[in-house]
């Protein structure tokens, strides 16, 4: 434990590398035409091609090879001239033909790169070994049927991309803001819905410990299917205070498969018997290579939308965002999606960006949601921010209407209506405040008279609690002040 | 070349084939000769030569991304072995 | 009584579109012809009594309303390697002796398109592995000229059935030579097309890359008329060819004058294969009629076609290995008793459910692919298959076809070979190579040695399935090999 302690492992270096499982948002499977979509009774979108019964063949996709090919140029990668699919052979129970249609030494995409920003503000750049096309697996459920295990093979044949890392991360930090970028990335170009919850962007991590300054790797230990990335920070880092633990006990790392617990935050091994798997790998005989043109190529290339580091760059240039801002907001495509509608809607993209990344931010985390499930839309968001540029409510009753609007008390216009807190601009119904503060404070205005300014705030304060906050304060300074002459 | 039992052993687990113990040495035996029959590739070399994996140059022809199957899922498991609430069943899965 | 299983497809096709008989009519006679015969021959699995009779008033139907396909009401048995929608689809094994198919394979879907009626589904080794359809699960097929005798394999009952008229014509699937063995065993005429001509969607896959499904009947034309209804691009098969499909029937008459007939060395200089000097010398008589009608007889070399049995038995089994494994008592099939573990489950379901031959072919190709042994042997393979396809290439830039014996001796007896998996396996030394290249190849009978069948082998470039059944069908205008039927049978 004492190493594990210290937040650099000691001399301990980690080593991190990420296969990434993508689902690819096709509407039919990679090689049969029953549907994807998420969440159907069981085994109703199975063709016979899914559940592979005797004589069936696989047809493929042209959308898989589509987002493919479009991943593989948003990361500046080899997009391979000819690719093959190939058979991994193994039994599962949701696996329906013993062997999982995959790529094996001629994937789509070749090597690329992707930029990840680390705590400090550096750029890292992090290696993409690969990435290849595979078919998905059914799901095993293991509530107890009368002692026996059910599959559901809807989701057997959903296309993945298999994003394959070079081991280039040394911290479980840095591996989740790697999976950030690529999760940001496939929302972006439209190839992936990106959703954890429902398993269409999911992780395994493969993690040694070297001691630093070692140049060969350490055995690694393949961490299985993590589905968030709180998760993926917390298994990388039980498993290398295992890893270190271990070996400085003496002990010695064993390649295995791990699968990770988080109820019980502990990496356990998987398959205890595995003999090494021996997956005999062969091309495919049902299916022929892969071809993509040049042309192809540029062709999608062409239609790539704006990535997240343009988006950014664009909001600072064009916006006037601060930088901070552009990067938190442009993380996110959904989330860079509702800042545009709010600033276009408020034509204020300063103020949006402050709100959202503040109040609208805040909320969002503390609650655990995504902004896709925030209940408040961008347009309310917006009429919400252009009631304070129109100066019918202030800053601050703003944050509460914000807060009635969370609850489903309705719009911004309904919530100042129905609580009354739209701002007085009545000149003179502030100015009876202002009298009346003054009267019942004689001393205290002498002392702001004398020139003491700090208590200009003393004087704001209690006009505002005597209107309930619905009094403009530049209007309170404003006649304040005109009473000191 | 030659296989021993413990290799067929070996390869019937791979394959998930349960053999019985006694026949264990006429698969040895057969599997064996079948081996040496193939060593018969050896008498060629093949340095350079690209592998064909099918008789033709073709390409793969991609299918348009529509769904075109429905449920049948009452018509499958009318041939299945063991179901439950429209599940396969099968001894229960252990990780 | 009408003797309607002296005629070929092509004279039935006549009569039913004339009115002369009936499909019902003609249904009901090959149906009580199995009923009263096939106990002898087990060449049936299943027999599709009900079905076939609908399918024939469904014909009748469509003959009277006119304009019906040439093979509307034709009965034909089918391999029951093709998938067939509610009817038992076994591949001649146990694991799948409860399977009622929840679709049809598109060779089914085309030959019902064009109007033919299936009769039922026909016995095979199981799942297409074995010469001598002795490793059936349904037991052995005998072969109508001699009952001691195997009909070949894998499709055994196809061929057996056709021979003894059970069935005018019938659909085989050739991976190795198992229409092309079984033909000249039962002295019926076969065609394996180029590979992808014909889907192999619903087609139970035993090696992917050299499976192909092909016609088999009593004459080339038969051959002919039934490949214009089995052939075709099918956009569920990536390995199906987009190439328009002729007229198979149409060049038939075309003159041989002029033909390059290539006789490889390697296929007759045989010596260690076991070459029936008989056998041989009935190829070549025939070679001989081909000369006197005018074609021209030409020597040439296919040097790397004495590796293609050890080619094949490392590239089928490897495929077969990965086909196979989706038999795992899950979904469909046979499952075990009281599996006490999924592991139990996995071994139990296939190691009652698969028979021997199986199970050696696919431990065969899993240590083939095995880590460590893939490029010495998976890798080996496909590139001597480049090899022997290239020996091909070049051997028809000089002559149009090559023709060879189709085995080395005729139907041995059924018991003979099943002791030893190697001396099985060198029967279709001469099969082979042709399915490694994918190249068409029929085999037709051109005479007996004492008293069994003698096949010769046509084989032809890729696509050239018109040229070989012109060629077929010149040899069978001048000959009656074809015609003769089993004593037994008549």
């Amino acid at each position: 434990m004492s190493s594990a302690m210290n937040s650099e492992w000691g001399k301990w270096e980690v080593v991190i590398g990420l296969e990434i499982h993508a689902q690819l948002a096709t509407r039919s499977k990679i090689f049969s035409g029953a549907s994807t979509a998420y969440g159907a009774e069981p085994n109703t979108q199975t063709s016979v091609v899914d559940i592979a019964l005797p004589g069936v063949l696989p047809v493929l996709n042209k959308e898989a090879v589509h987002m493919a090919v479009k991943f593989g140029m948003a990361i500046d990668a080899e997009v391979a001239d000819r690719s093959v699919f190939a058979r991994k052979n193994y039994f599962y129970p949701d696996l329906p033909k013993g062997y999982q249609i995959s790529q094996f030494d001629l994937p789509i995409v070749g090597l690329g790169s992707i930029d990840i920003e680390l705590e400090n503000g550096d750029k890292k750049t992090i290696g993409v070994t690969r990435a290849h096309l595979e078919e998905d697996a059914g799901k095993s459920l293991h509530e107890d049927y009368a002692g026996m295990t059910g599959i559901d093979l809807n989701r057997a044949g959903t296309p993945l991309l298999e994003i394959v890392s070079e081991p280039d991360m040394r911290s479980a930090k840095e591996a989740v803001a790697y999976m950030k970028k690529i999760h940001t990335l496939v929302q972006y170009i439209g190839i992936c819905d990106g959703n954890m919850q429902e398993g269409s962007f999911r992780c395994d991590a493969n993690v040694s410990v070297r001691p630093a300054g070692q140049e060969e790797y350490g055995t690694r230990a393949e961490l299985k299917n993590i589905n968030s990335f709180r998760f993926v920070e917390r298994a990388i880092n039980i498993e290398v205070e295992r890893q270190i633990d271990l070996i400085e006990d003496g002990g010695e790392v064993v390649q295995e498969t791990r699968l990770y617990d988080s109820v019980k935050n502990e990496t356990r091994s998987m398959r205890s018997k595995e003999e090494a798997n021996d997956y005999r790998y062969f091309p495919d005989p049902d299916l022929l290579p892969v071809m993509i043109t040049e042309e192809y190529r540029q062709q999608v290339r062409a239609e790539l939308p704006e990535l997240p580091e343009q988006k950014q760059q664009r909001y600072i240039d064009e916006l006037s965002l601060s930088a901070y801002d552009a990067g938190v907001i442009t993380a996110s495509l959904a989330l860079s999606s509702y800042f545009d509608t709010v600033a276009e809607k408020t034509g204020d993209a300063k103020l949006s960006a402050n709100w959202i990344t503040g109040e609208l931010s805040a909320r969002l985390n503390r609650e655990e949601i995504e902004i896709d499930k925030a209940p408040v839309d961008a347009e309310a968001f917006a009429q919400l921010l252009s009631r304070i540029s129109d100066n019918t409510i202030s800053g601050k009753i703003a944050k509460d209407v914000l807060d009635a609007m969370w609850e489903g008390e309705g719009s911004a216009d309904d919530v100042i209506e129905s609580k009354g807190l739209k701002q007085i601009t009545d000149t003179g119904a502030i100015e009876a405040f202002v009298d009346e503060v003054i009267a019942n404070n004689p001393s205290q205005f002498e002392e702001l008279k004398g020139g003491k300014d700090k208590m200009m705030g003393f004087f704001v304060g209690q006009v505002m609690k005597m209107s309930k906050g619905k009094a403009n304060p530049a209007q309170v300074n404003e006649l304040i002040r005109s009473k000191m002459k | 070349m030659s296989i021993d039992v413990d290799e067929v052993k070996k390869i019937a687990r791979l394959a998930c084939l349960n053999i019985d113990e006694t026949d264990m040495p006429s698969y040895a035996t057969n599997l064996s000769n079948i081996l040496d029959l193939v060593a018969q590739m050896n008498a060629v070399d093949t340095t350079g030569v690209t592998p064909m994996s099918h008789p033709f140059d073709a390409v793969q022809r991609l299918r348009e991304d529509e769904v075109t199957d429905f449920d049948r899922r009452e018509d499958f498991q009318a041939i299945a072995p063991m179901t439950e609430d429209g599940l396969y069943l099968v001894p229960k899965v252990l990780d | 009584m009408s003797m309607y299983h002296t005629k070929t497809v092509t004279e039935l096709s006549a009569m039913l579109q004339a009115g002369e008989v009936s499909s019902v009519e003609l249904t009901r006679y090959f149906l009580d012809r199995i009923k009263n015969s096939d106990d002898k021959l087990n060449s049936f699995i299943t027999v599709c009594e009900e079905q076939a009779l609908a399918q024939a008033r469904e014909s009748d139907e469509k003959l009277k309303a006119g304009n019906a396909p040439a093979l509307t009401g034709v009965p034909v048995a089918h391999k029951d390697i093709f998938c067939t929608d509610g009817v038992k689809t076994s591949c001649g094994s146990k694991m799948l002796d409860n399977f009622i198919s929840p679709y049809d394979a598109t060779v089914i879907t085309n030959m019902r398109k064009a109007g033919v009626v299936m009769l039922g589904k026909t016995n095979m080794d199981e799942f297409a592995m074995g010469s001598s359809n002795e490793t059936s699960y349904y037991g052995a097929v005998k072969n109508p000229w001699n009952l001691k005798a195997v009909p070949g394999g894998s499709s055994g009952g196809s061929a057996s059935a056709v021979a003894a008229r059970l069935a005018p014509a019938s659909t085989g699937t050739d991976t190795g030579g198992s229409i092309r063995q079984p033909a000249a065993f039962c002295g019926i005429t076969g065609l394996k097309p180029t590979y992808g001509r014909v889907s192999r969607f619903g087609m139970i896959a035993f090696a992917s890359s050299l499976d192909q499904a092909g016609p088999m009947g009593q004459s080339a034309s038969d051959c002919a008329l039934l490949l214009n209804a089995m052939a075709g691009f099918d956009e569920k098969d990536s390995t199906s060819i987009e190439k328009s499909v002729p007229d198979y029937s149409a060049d038939l008459d075309e003159p041989l004058a002029g033909l390059k007939i290539g006789l490889p060395k390697e296929y007759f200089d045989h010596k260690e294969g076991g070459m029936n000097a008989d056998v041989e010398a009935t190829v070549k008589t025939a070679l001989e009629q081909y000369k006197s009608m005018g074609a021209e007889l030409i020597e040439i070399e296919l040097p790397n076609s004495n590796l293609s049995v050890p080619v094949y038995y490392v590239v089928a089994p490897a495929e077969c290995s990965a086909n196979l494994s989706r038999f795992d008592g899950v979904r469909y099939g046979y499952r075990c008793e009281d599996p006490k573990d999924l592991n139990d489950l996995y071994t139990r379901s296939r190691g009652e459910g698969f028979g021997a031959e199986v199970q050696r072919r696919i431990m065969v190709g899993a240590y083939a692919l095995s880590s460590g042994y893939y490029d010495a042997y998976y890798l080996k393979a496909q590139q001597l298959r480049h090899l022997i396809s290239d020996d091909f290439k070049k051997a028809y830039e000089k002559v149009d076809v090559i023709m060879a014996p189709v085995t080395p001796e005729t139907a041995f007896n059924i018991g003979e070979k099943t002791d030893d998996p190697i001396s099985m396996y060198l029967s279709d030394i001469f099969t082979i190579a042709v399915n490694l290249a994918g190249i068409p190849a029929m085999s037709i009978p051109v005479g007996f040695v004492e008293g069994m069948p003698v096949g010769m082998q046509i084989m032809g470039n890729y696509f050239e399935e018109a040229k070989l059944l012109n060629v077929a069908h010149q040899y069978q205008q001048q000959t009656d090999w074809h015609k003769q039927m089993p004593e037994e049978f008549k």
